[in-house]
This record gives C-alpha cells, structure tokens and sequence, in this order.
C-alpha cells in the first residue's frame, strides 16, 4: 500500500498532537470542506514575535486531521513570519508524501484554517485604526 | 437463462486489466459497439442534420432520428415525446425552466385547491433526491445571488409564489406514501420531483402510486431516472408519468447525450428552454415562430455522434434481455451486501430492497481514505457525498464510500472489494492500537 498512509501519517491521525482549545487565543481559525465533512479549528498564541502554543479541534480524513496535527507541531516556536509564509509546500513537506489531486484540499486544510483566522485578525485590526 | 458473459465486449478491460471497477453509478464502461457507431457516424457520413440535400446530410438526418425512436421505444412513448439533451440534469433545467416557472399559472382549478386559496403553488422534492434534482427547483423557488446563496423569493403576494417543500425519507431511507398525502392536502402542488432509484441507499420510491397520488391532487410528476433506467424496465404510458429523465453515459452510451421525456401535450404548451437554430420555423427580425416537439426544445446543432451512440447503446443493452441483467444485478447485490455484512464496523445504508448498488461507512476510516487507498489497488469506488448533501444531512453522516454495478461486474470485483477494506481496516487498526 501506498506511502499516503504511511505510519506517522496514521500515528497523528488516531493520536492528535495538541488537541483541544486554546482560550484566549491571538488567533482562531476555522475551515471546513462541505465535500467531504472534514473541518479544523486552529488556535494560536503568540509568546513575544514568536508563537508559543497551538492547539486544534477537528474531525474527518486521515489525511486532514493528521496534516492539521503535523502543523501545529511545526508551528510551536516559528515566528510570525513563518505563519505569514504557510502553504501547500509547508504541508507537503511535514507529510512527506505526494498528495494527488483530489486530497489537496484535504491537506491545505489547516493551512486554510490558519488563513481564515488571519484574515480575521487583519479585519479587526483595520476597523480599530 | 443467465446473462451471457459481457467482459469482452468492453474494450477497457484489454487496457486496464485488472481494473476492479465499481463506479458504474458514476458512469458506465462503454461496449466496442457503441464506441463503433460513434465512429462510424465521423468516419462515414459525418454531416449535419436536418438541413443538408446531399446524400450524407439524409443518412445523419436518419440515424439521427432513427436513435430518437430508438429511445422511444425503449420508454414506450412516441417519438415526438423524446429530447435529446447534454444529460439529464440538463433535461431537468428544461422542465424547471419551461413548466416549473409557469407553475402558479398552470394548476387547474378544483374545489379541493379553492380551499388551498391564498398559498403559493409548490414543488415537492424528496430528502433522497440528486443535486440535480434540486438545484433546478431551488432556482424555480429561489432569488439567487451570484454565489448561489438565495432565499426564499420575497413574497408580493403568496399566490404568486412557488415554494419548495421537501419529503423527508423514513429511518430506513424508503419514503412514506402517507407523508406525501399529507403534503398534497396541505399545499398547492403543482409538481413532484422525485427520483426512480436512490443514487445512494438504492431506494425504489413506488413510482406508480406517487404518480397516482401526485395526478389526484392535480400535480404533474418527474421522474429522474439517471440510475432506475439502467436496471429497471421503463414503460412511460404504464408509470404515466409526465416528465422523466435519464442520460446516456450511465446506460452504456456516450458523454454529452440525456433524453427527456415528456407527454405531448404538455410539451406543445411550454415555451422553448433554448433559442436558436435548428428550433425554428421563421426568424424575422420581428419575430419568431417555432417548430413543434421534440424539434423546438432542440436548438442548435445536437450532439449528433452522442445520439447515435446512445441508440446503439440502448441496442446493446436490450440484446443482453432486462430481465437476465436484472437477475444478473440483484444477484451481485445480494452477494454484495452479503459479504460487506461480514466486514466488522461496516455499515451499509439503505433499505433491503434496493438497485444495484451499496453505499456504506466503516468505522473510525474516512470514505476519502478508503477511496483512496482502495484505488491504488485498481479498485474504483466512489466516496464523498455523491451529490447528495441533503441526504448525507438527514442520515448524519459527512460522507460515505459507495460500491455500484453493472453487467460487467462479477462476483470476483466484490471479493477484491472485501479483500481491499479489510487489509485497509488491519492497516488502521494496527496503527491506532498503537497509544
């Protein structure tokens, strides 16, 4: 069978790193995929410029819920600039595998996620200025 | 007598051998003979129809029209009750767009619907229907913005308006004849869109006693038979239906090709979906006059190829006899449901009696992974929603993996299919004990 499911990828499937909330957070972010039920909420906190915790809720695919677990893994540490400079890239290289076409969305879904909740932030930054 | 051996008549198996391929509700793999008759009409005559003089121009014209009463008698209904469409979601916009914005003006008047006074008529859709099923009505019943969101139209005054209302599925995914009722004495109904075999659960609403009921409370009925005519015997006078639609990619025809059926006189009193040529009689800068039915819900050049293949399609089918494949289909069915009972933490949706196909869960495996993997093993299901999210809601789940059939499936695809989940399932399993 395929390298898509390989070990680690299923470890962080059915044993989620950072699961749960995060209140206050500096960032929430929520995405779903109506196509397939697959949603994530990411919350970030920020220590200084860097940031210090992320946590996650989610439920769906393998491949989505293990990509959103592998992120926050990643993220803990990095700095702004690297949450700013998140893409499909940064996914597919914490997976370690190709992605064919119709899970790409699956895998950008926390990427996304992350997305939403930036924008988010921006847009209320903008209104109190 | 049993249905006579089919795997080599589909080209496809010489290329992808192997290939287990259980996605027939998706579309059909194609039989070298229709594939021939489409190249037959390029390579042989190849011209436009209904126009031409020539000689090749007359034999388009022909095959054309003779594909047209191909499939008329394969409904049993006339020719001039047949249209060819791109497909059948294409043949429902047609009915939404010419019958079903016309509804309020169109329904008779009976004591029984006097009393209904001062409510807007209504569209019935069921839980178990196709997007395409709905999306036409939602459009009919809806304003719409440019992203699709709508609500329900601002209502001037209720008498003018068209509503949907929806026909909720029983716990076993059947539908209640009584719930239906209860509709039709409550609302205007002008029309009831319902499909003649669950894409999903496999579900066999009763056609006739819908139709029945539907024509006693004054409504006209449709039927989306995109799955039920591929496994069922078709007779539109019998079922008396007023609409119904089905496409040729799932009956072993070409892409591009859908047939809507509907009776005579309803078609001579709706106005043309299409404007163009092809369809008319005169053009004057001033006006226009149009041909009857079929020809005025024709406009342009039809999918010429794609008619001729679905003819020869229909052909095909016939000459394997309906009823050897559907002893052929429920067969695989029940050996299907049989076998998938057996893989622990699989559940199958839908009620025992059912079309030939199976959708189903597994435990703690999303049906994206499932499909996914199962197709690096050749093996072809279909996961997702299936372009049913209003079923997937009322049934609760997100998703759901769906194995369906067809006259070249045998009983050795369902063991690959058994093979594949559970090798799938000690992956998982194996994986997830590790805490």
């Amino acid at each position: 069978m395929t390298n898509l499911y390989r070990e680690e990828i299923l470890d962080h499937y059915y044993n989620p790193r950072n699961s749960g909330k995060l209140t206050p957070a500096d960032l929430v972010g929520h995405e779903t995929n109506p196509l397939c039920g697959d949603e994530v909420t990411v919350y970030v906190k920020f220590d200084g410029e860097k940031i210090g915790q992320v946590k996650f809720e989610g439920s769906g695919c393998a491949i989505s819920q293990a990509a959103t677990s592998m992120l926050t893994e990643y993220l803990v540490g990095k700095s702004r600039d690297d949450l700013e400079k998140l893409d499909l890239q940064t996914i597919l290289s914490l997976l370690k595998v190709q992605v064919g076409p119709g899970r790409l969305d699956c895998a950008l879904l926390p990427v996304q996620a992350i997305r939403n909740a930036k924008h988010r932030a921006s847009t209320i930054l903008a209104r109190q200025t | 007598m049993p249905m006579r051996n089919v795997r080599n008549d589909f080209p496809i198996f010489q290329a992808q051998p192997g290939l287990v391929y259980l996605d027939s509700a998706a579309t059909a793999l194609k039989p070298q003979m229709v594939l021939d008759k489409v190249n037959e009409y390029y390579t042989q005559y190849s011209a436009n129809v209904h126009r031409g003089l020539y000689p090749l121009a007359e034999k388009s014209t022909e095959e054309y029209e003779e594909a047209r009463a191909t499939v008329a008698r394969f409904l049993n209904a006339e020719p001039n009750e047949i249209i060819f469409t791109r497909s059948a979601t294409e043949a429902i916009n047609l009915v939404a767009h010419s019958f079903g914005r016309h509804l309020q003006e169109r329904l008779p008047s009976n004591p029984a619907r006097a009393a209904k006074k001062g409510r807007g008529a209504a569209i019935v859709v069921t839980e178990l229907e196709h997007h395409s099923n709905i999306v036409p009505w939602h459009f009919v019943t809806h304003s719409t913005d440019a992203q699709g969101h709508s609500e329900q139209r601002r209502r001037v005054t209720e008498e003018k308006d068209v509503k949907l209302i929806w026909w909720p599925i029983e716990e076993d995914g059947t539908l209640d004849l009584e719930v239906l009722d209860s509709i039709l004495e409550n609302e205007k109904v002008g029309l009831v869109a319902v499909t003649g075999m669950s894409n999903v659960l496999g579900a066999l609403p009763p056609i006739a006693e819908i139709v029945a009921r539907a024509h006693k409370a004054g409504a006209k009925i449709l039927v989306d038979a995109a799955q039920l005519a591929v496994h069922r015997p078709l007779d539109v006078k019998k079922l008396n239906v007023d609409f119904l639609a089905f496409t040729g990619h799932k009956l072993y025809g070409p892409t591009g090709i859908g047939v809507l059926y509907g009776k005579i006189d309803l078609l001579e009193s709706m106005p043309a979906y299409q404007g163009g040529g092809e369809m008319i009689r005169e053009v004057r800068k001033d006006c226009v006059t149009l041909k009857d039915s079929p020809h005025k819900f024709e406009a342009g050049t039809p999918p010429i190829a794609q008619a001729i293949g679905l003819g020869a399609a229909i052909e095909y089918f016939q000459s394997l006899g309906i009823d050897e494949v559907s002893r052929h289909e429920n067969e695989l069915t029940q050996y299907a449901v049989e076998k998938l009972s057996e893989v622990p933490g699989l559940t199958i949706l839908g009620p025992k009696e059912r079309g030939p196909l199976v959708a189903f869960t597994v435990e703690g495996i999303h049906p994206h992974d499932l499909a996914t993997l199962l197709g690096e093993e050749n093996i072809a299901i279909r996961a997702g929603h299936h372009c049913t999210m209003p079923l997937h809601a009322a049934l609760n789940i997100p998703a759901s993996a769906r194995a369906s059939f067809g006259v070249y499936t045998r009983h050795e695809d369902i063991d690959r299919l058994i093979v594949g989940l559970k090798k799938i399932q000690t992956k998982f399993v194996r994986a997830r004990q590790k805490v």
